[in-house]
């Protein structure tokens, strides 16, 4: 074959030539477009025609984006007054942002105990292990540090079997985190049903008017004594029920006949954590907050999670070295509990690790962007790109 | 939309299968046949009477609202999509999210063979069932067709199923020249590849991906143009924007599925495809990635992925994972409970101990695994409805009349003379009720179960 077959030859199956630092002088040329050549064009003008066919095709699509109409809202939740910074929760009126953005993006809230709480992980302590002693120097630093914007503050050594603290002392222990920080709080007790209505009553005069979330009533304690303080000193109410929506209703119901409205309730349907039933409070949540939405008045506030629950999953914190270490299994165990929470509906969790806390906060702002509106990366090339 | 029973029946012979002694179906009626279908515990095929017109018209009435879709063939596969509903608690959730790990096709030989045996041999138990990987991502990272290929026929002797990821249809090509035959998932058609993916698609009968990042309309338009092309499995990756842009990705995810669910839009009824290794495109520490891909592979599963590719291989990032994937896709019709009643571990005589725990199944089989073979223990198991101790203790299923009931009734009175019961830490507050109810001394045991055999112990030398 002379060298102008051969190079045919190997064009019958080629589109395009592409020729690398090529260089010709003449004087005159003459181009002879060889039948393998014509064939390629004939192909490439066939293809053509194919794809803006296709083209045609598609144009013709429209997409519609599948958004909804709901009769109902979830009442929108103020904490801080006074001398807090006041953050707000709820608000939605839609499920989802490319609907509607939520009004307000979720809070993440840091937990801080009245005492050193030897039993915390040490993935945790090892931040706060030089304010445990102070409940106001461990709020000061998650809010300096980690950007807490409210601090939860548990009344745990008010607790019989712990050390049983008395309310006067919960009253100054709560005192001295107003004084050490500006973000609006959460009071918790101990867990006690005899003593938690008497010392939450205690916190809410030594802050009135500040506008906290007591947490919390429940059907097991003297909730009325709870509300009553709530509606006296001017703060909000956690009404906690556990994993059942009925519960939750009910509980709700005899709230607001204690003279608290939507806008001072915030409701826990009980955090189960990562691998420990977390599914019953997907179903749970998921369903209050489509109640909600549809107009079921009773269902329509914002709601909380427990997610240091998460801690208790001996994923977490177990050493184990077939798992990996626990520094990193553990703030994914919190994050993975909050977030799961936060996709459903859930607007406030109380949370212990710093990276956690960041992570959720991240993806909760976006919550209140409008769909297609930030600047994404041009990710079309990943499959090289990426190491 | 979930297809009622009446639905169903209306398609069926109706004949009730009288003449014969007993139905091919194992129903006792054709409505009884027809209410497994609606809760998919049945298989159409099992009606002998059925005609083929009929047969037609019910396999497309219950076709899911998102086709069911396997990659893979012989004993090499993972199956995906297949739900009807929007919400968990609905119906369930079926055919448990794919777990890729993406292999680039520019490592060492060494480095190639070690990653992918990483990916084959990831594992981790939970409530006595093995969790592990479902396929692996090879990725044309080199650009370069030949090396793509070759990797691919490597992957020929991997023990798990293949995703091709490569926007060159000549790399495609040269891959399932080698590969084809397994039906691997061609990853991915876009814009400028669409006819050549689409004819290798057709060619070798394999699932194709469409690649349509935060646009909707052209992967509406891209999926309708493959469907008429008669290309019937197709996956859908909308992008995964794994940083600000996340939100985005999760409308894009939701807006798929309500598309395909509620308004049943043929162009959308395909699993959804996510892809938390692009976390690596910005984020160069091992731990910090690995947080962060963990999260977004969170974050997707929880709305809806039927299929994650990721890049890390650390457990610490896929134990978490695979724990979501299980409690998501449990069934929430049937609790998760094991049978109430005693369990014995090693040698008993008349002076072993006697613990007792709930039926939550994750309680029992962590509670099993901390015991069995480390201690010899009797254990009182109490029908909590499938409830763990802190939330059957809030609830009232685990009370003080319950656990002497259960005592009575399992006999172990007979069994042996001591009269002392280890109950749960968690389960402290209702100790003295218990004593008083039973008339047994009550000991409050460890938190955490793992912490019993030195727990016995202990209660050994001191007596």
């Amino acid at each position: 074959m002379d060298k102008m077959s051969q190079l045919l030859k190997l064009l019958e199956k080629t589109d395009y030539i592409e020729i690398n630092e090529f260089r010709m002088d003449f004087e005159e040329l003459e181009l002879q477009i060889m039948p393998a050549m014509q064939r390629v064009v004939q192909q490439a003008v066939t293809k053509q025609a194919a794809i803006q066919e296709t083209i045609k095709t598609m144009e013709a699509i429209d997409f519609v984006p599948p958004i909804k109409d709901y009769p109902g809202e979830v009442a929108q939740v103020q904490l801080g007054a006074g001398s807090r910074k006041p953050v707000y929760l709820g608000g939605q009126q839609a499920l989802y942002r490319f609907e509607e953005p939520q009004p307000n993006p979720p809070v993440v809230t840091f937990d801080v105990f009245d005492i050193p709480m030897p039993g915390l992980p040490r993935p945790i302590r090892e931040h706060f292990s030089d304010v445990m002693e102070h409940p106001g120097d461990w709020a000061k630093k998650a809010v300096k540090d980690f950007g807490a914007n409210v601090v939860t503050i548990h009344l745990i050594g008010t607790g019989p079997k712990v050390m049983d603290k008395t309310p006067r002392q919960a009253a100054e222990d709560i005192e001295e985190v107003l004084q050490a920080v500006d973000v609006p709080l959460v009071i918790g007790g101990s867990g006690d049903p005899q003593k938690d209505p008497v010392v939450l009553e205690a916190a809410a005069i030594a802050a009135e008017d500040e506008r906290c979330l007591l947490a919390s009533a429940n059907l097991d304690l003297d909730y009325k004594r709870v509300a009553k303080a709530a509606v006296d000193y001017n703060h909000a109410v956690l009404s906690w029920a556990i994993t059942d929506i009925n519960m939750q209703k009910t509980l709700n119901k005899y709230l607001m006949k204690e003279g608290l409205t939507q806008k001072d309730i915030v409701m826990d349907p009980t955090t189960c954590a990562l691998g420990y039933g977390i599914e019953f409070s997907i179903d749970v949540i998921t369903r209050t907050r489509l109640a909600a939405l549809k107009g079921d008045k009773d269902l329509q506030m914002p709601m909380s999670s427990g997610t240091t629950n998460a801690w208790g999953s001996r994923e977490a914190w177990m050493k184990n070295d077939a798992w990996g270490p626990t520094d990193y299994r553990g703030p994914i165990w919190e994050i993975f509990t909050g977030l799961t929470m936060m996709l459903c509906g859930v607007d406030i969790f109380m949370m212990l690790h710093p990276q956690s806390v960041q992570i959720l906060s991240e993806i909760g702002s976006t919550f209140t962007k409008e769909y297609l509106t930030t600047d994404v990366p041009d990710i079309s090339n990943w499959i090289t790109e990426l190491e | 939309m979930q297809v009622t029973a009446m639905d169903i029946y209306r398609l069926l012979p109706q004949t009730n299968c009288e003449d014969c002694d007993e139905a091919a179906c194992g129903e006792a009626s054709c409505m009884a046949f027809a209410t497994k279908l609606s809760e998919k515990e049945a298989q159409l095929e099992l009606c002998t009477e059925i005609s083929s017109e009929g047969f037609a018209k019910l396999e497309s009435l219950l076709a899911p609202a998102v086709r069911e879709i396997t990659i893979g063939n012989g004993d090499k596969t993972t199956t995906i999509g297949g739900d009807e509903v929007l919400y968990r608690y609905e119906l369930t959730y079926y055919n448990p999210t794919s777990l890729v790990i993406d292999v680039s096709d520019n490592l060492s030989d060494a480095e190639f063979t070690e990653r992918v045996k990483v990916i084959e041999e990831t594992e981790f138990e939970r409530i006595g069932e093995m969790l592990t990987l479902d396929a692996i991502a090879l990725r044309n990272a080199s650009g370069d067709a030949g090396k793509f290929a070759e990797a691919a026929l490597k992957l020929k002797k991997a023990k798990l199923p293949l995703v091709l990821c490569s926007f060159d249809s000549g790399a495609m090509k040269a891959a399932l020249e080698k590969v084809g035959d397994e039906r691997p998932l061609i990853y991915a058609v876009n814009e400028s590849n669409l006819e050549e993916m689409a004819a290798l698609a057709l060619e070798y009968n394999c699932p194709v991906a469409i690649f349509s990042p935060n646009d909707l309309e052209k992967m509406k338009q891209m999926s309708r143009v493959l469907r008429e092309k008669g290309i019937e499995d197709i996956v859908l990756d909308p992008g995964t924007f794994v940083e600000e842009g996340i939100g985005d990705s999760l409308d894009n995810f939701v807006m798929i599925r309500r598309l395909a669910v509620e308004e049943q839009d043929e162009d959308f009824r395909f699993p959804i495809l996510g892809i938390p290794a692009l976390t690596w495109l910005y984020e160069k520490d091992e731990i910090q990635g690995g947080i962060r891909e963990a999260t977004i592979a969170a974050t997707l599963m929880n709305k809806y992925a039927d299929m994650l590719i990721f890049h890390g291989t650390n457990i610490w990032e896929l134990i978490p994972v695979l724990t979501l994937r299980q409690g998501i896709y449990t069934d929430p019709r049937k609790p998760q409970a094991v049978d109430a009643g005693l369990y014995e571990f090693g040698d008993l005589d008349k002076d072993s101990p006697i613990l007792m725990t709930t039926n939550f199944a994750l309680t029992f089989y962590t509670v099993e695994g901390d015991i069995k073979g480390k201690t010899n223990a009797y254990l009182l198991v109490l029908d909590t409805e499938g409830r763990a101790v802190d939330v059957s203790l809030a609830g009232g299923q685990l009370n003080a009349e319950a656990v002497a009931d259960l005592i009575k009734e399992t006999g172990i009175e007979d069994k042996v003379e001591t009269r002392t019961l280890i109950i749960p830490g968690l389960a402290a507050p209702v100790s003295g009720e218990i004593e008083d109810e039973s008339g047994w001394e009550v000991l409050v045991g460890p938190r955490d179960s793992s912490g019993v055999p030195d727990f016995l112990d202990k209660l050994k030398e001191k007596s």
